[in-house]
């Protein structure tokens, strides 16, 4: 099965995004994951594998309604974590994805979702 | 036997077994159900007309899966998804054909009992799924609205079917999640069948001995896992005494006075082996607690009198470990009988200041009574047993604790 795990960061993760010094330490937490995907051979190469975003404050929400498009500066939610990237992986089942989010860098500061995509491309 | 009560008798012995495997592929339990008791209306038209055939299963199978088949071309899913909820179908004929058929109960209720699923409803789910009691009699045991008790079986099955979580017994790394919920449910499908001695509840009828043939494979499954070796010695232990439980009229003989000449000997043995077994891995829990309370009262059919200092201590820690009023009530019962009347006299209705539920409850009652007349205060003993009495359904129950109160 598809799955994404969907990384909710923390203000501190996309602060740390943009500090010099601690990004290193992000950035590398981040790659030594995406490695270990890779070379287990789950990461879902088929489709698009995921991104990481840039922080909420360049998100733009839309909405049609009635025809009519609303455009609103910012993300859809207004909560404490923020979606600050997205890893699509490829494994039998719920339980080995949820051992690949638990070893997700965001799992230790904010939190990780996880879902199964709907269909597997 | 006519067909109607063939087809009844088939679907209390299948069920689970169906279930488990119908739903083992496609992860779908609702349509597993929903297939499974067209099968069973189907049963129900064509075992009169054309005889009740030879294997009841493999007919209610084959049936469930054309319904299956039927309600996955019908549904408006994607393509891909029906194709491999086909593809599903086909493997799971492949796993009837195999010889016996493997028995995917335990997988199911491992599912039943993972993390992803609401903690709340894992057991009434696990209820459900494999002994098909209805949402009506678990919203009862659960004291919650038989709507609130459906919404929730209903929003968990979907979420097994979406989610992805396997159908197996996982590995024993993923045990510490997830085994207390199995154990639980297998104990609550047991007390549920133990409430009703003389098998007259046709949805009850062979409860018990289902949950102890599940806690059988469990062990099978997990011979070094002590609590649910412990939990099959409790049943065991409890299910030998099922011949003293009442007497030639159907009358309640309390566990103090059954005739240890009735008591399952062989069963108690083997209740005792599996606790030693349990009792090697150094982890207690609560289930070899409650076994071994069984165990101390057995002694009675060797040494003349239960082991009541042993009782009393058992429930002591019973209650520590599980803050369980009713366990605390019962190490008040026992102390009653280790220290006197006036000891358990005094820690019970102690009990009952700090636990006001315990109020609510009947043996909190017929224990006050009976200690209360054990210290000569007839009045306070016939005003305990009418509390009692109040709160008992049982029959059986109520005309033993009216005669005591006549005694009085």
């Amino acid at each position: 099965m598809h799955y994404a795990i969907l990384c909710y960061e923390t203000a501190d993760d996309f602060t740390r995004r943009e500090d010099p010094v601690r990004v290193e330490g992000y950035r590398a937490a981040h790659a030594t994951f995406l490695k270990a995907l890779r070379e287990a051979g789950v990461a879902a190469t088929s489709v698009a594998g995921g991104a990481g975003l840039v922080a909420p404050h360049a998100a733009t929400t839309l909405r049609k309604r009635g025809g009519a498009r609303e455009v609103i500066d910012g993300p859809y939610s207004d909560i404490k974590e923020q979606l600050g990237g997205v890893y699509l992986i490829d494994v039998p089942d719920l339980d080995a994805a949820l051992a690949w989010a638990e070893r997700c860098p965001t799992a230790s500061t904010g939190a990780v979702e996880v879902r199964p995509a709907m269909y597997a491309p | 036997m006519s067909a109607a009560a063939a087809a009844e008798r088939a679907a209390r012995e299948s069920y689970g077994r169906l279930l488990a495997l119908l739903a083992a592929r496609t992860r779908d339990v609702a349509a597993a159900e929903d297939a499974l008791a067209e099968a069973f209306a189907a049963a129900l038209t064509a075992w009169p007309r054309a005889g009740v055939p030879e294997s009841p299963e493999a007919w209610l199978f084959a049936a469930a899966k054309r319904k299956l088949i039927d309600a996955a071309r019908r549904a408006t899913t994607a393509a891909e998804g029906q194709a491999q909820i086909l593809r599903g179908i086909e493997e799971i004929e492949h796993d009837m054909a195999a010889r016996d058929g493997p028995d995917r109960r335990l997988g199911l209720m491992f599912a039943c009992a993972h993390p992803a699923i609401d903690p709340s409803v894992r057991t009434p789910l696990m209820l459900q799924a494999v002994l098909g009691l209805s949402a009506e009699r678990i919203a009862a045991a659960f004291l919650l609205e038989p709507a609130a008790m459906s919404q929730r079986l209903v929003r968990a099955k979907k979420k097994i079917r979406d989610s992805g979580v396997a159908f197996d017994v996982p590995s024993p790394d993923l045990w510490p999640s997830r085994m207390g919920a199995v154990l639980d449910a297998i104990y609550a499908a047991f007390t549920a069948g133990w409430a009703d001695p003389l098998g007259a509840d046709s949805e009850r009828c062979g409860l018990a001995q289902e949950a102890i043939w599940l806690g059988r494979v469990l062990v099978s499954q997990a011979p070094e896992e002590p609590e649910a070796l412990g939990l099959l010695a409790l049943m065991l232990h409890l299910e030998a005494r099922r011949p003293a439980r009442r007497d030639a009229t159907g009358g309640f003989v309390p566990l103090d006075q059954q005739d240890t000449a009735l008591w399952e000997i062989d069963v108690q043995r083997e209740a005792e082996t599996l606790l030693r077994r349990a009792s090697t891995h150094g982890r207690a829990g609560r289930y070899q607690l409650e076994a071994a309370i069984q165990s101390a009262h057995a002694e009675r059919a060797k040494r003349g009198a239960p082991d009541w200092e042993a009782i009393t201590l058992l429930y002591t820690a019973l209650g520590e470990l599980t803050g369980s009023p009713v366990a605390r009530l019962n190490a008040a019962a026992a102390l009653a009988q280790r220290d006197g009347a006036a000891a358990g006299h005094a820690a019970a209705e102690a009990l009952g200041e700090t636990y006001p539920a315990l109020r609510a409850y009947q043996p909190y009652w017929a224990l006050l009574a009976d200690l209360s007349a054990k210290l000569g205060r007839t009045q306070a003993a016939r005003a305990a047993y009418d509390e009692a009495i109040a709160r008992e359904h049982d029959g059986a129950v109520i005309a033993f604790l009216a005669a005591r109160r006549d005694a009085l």
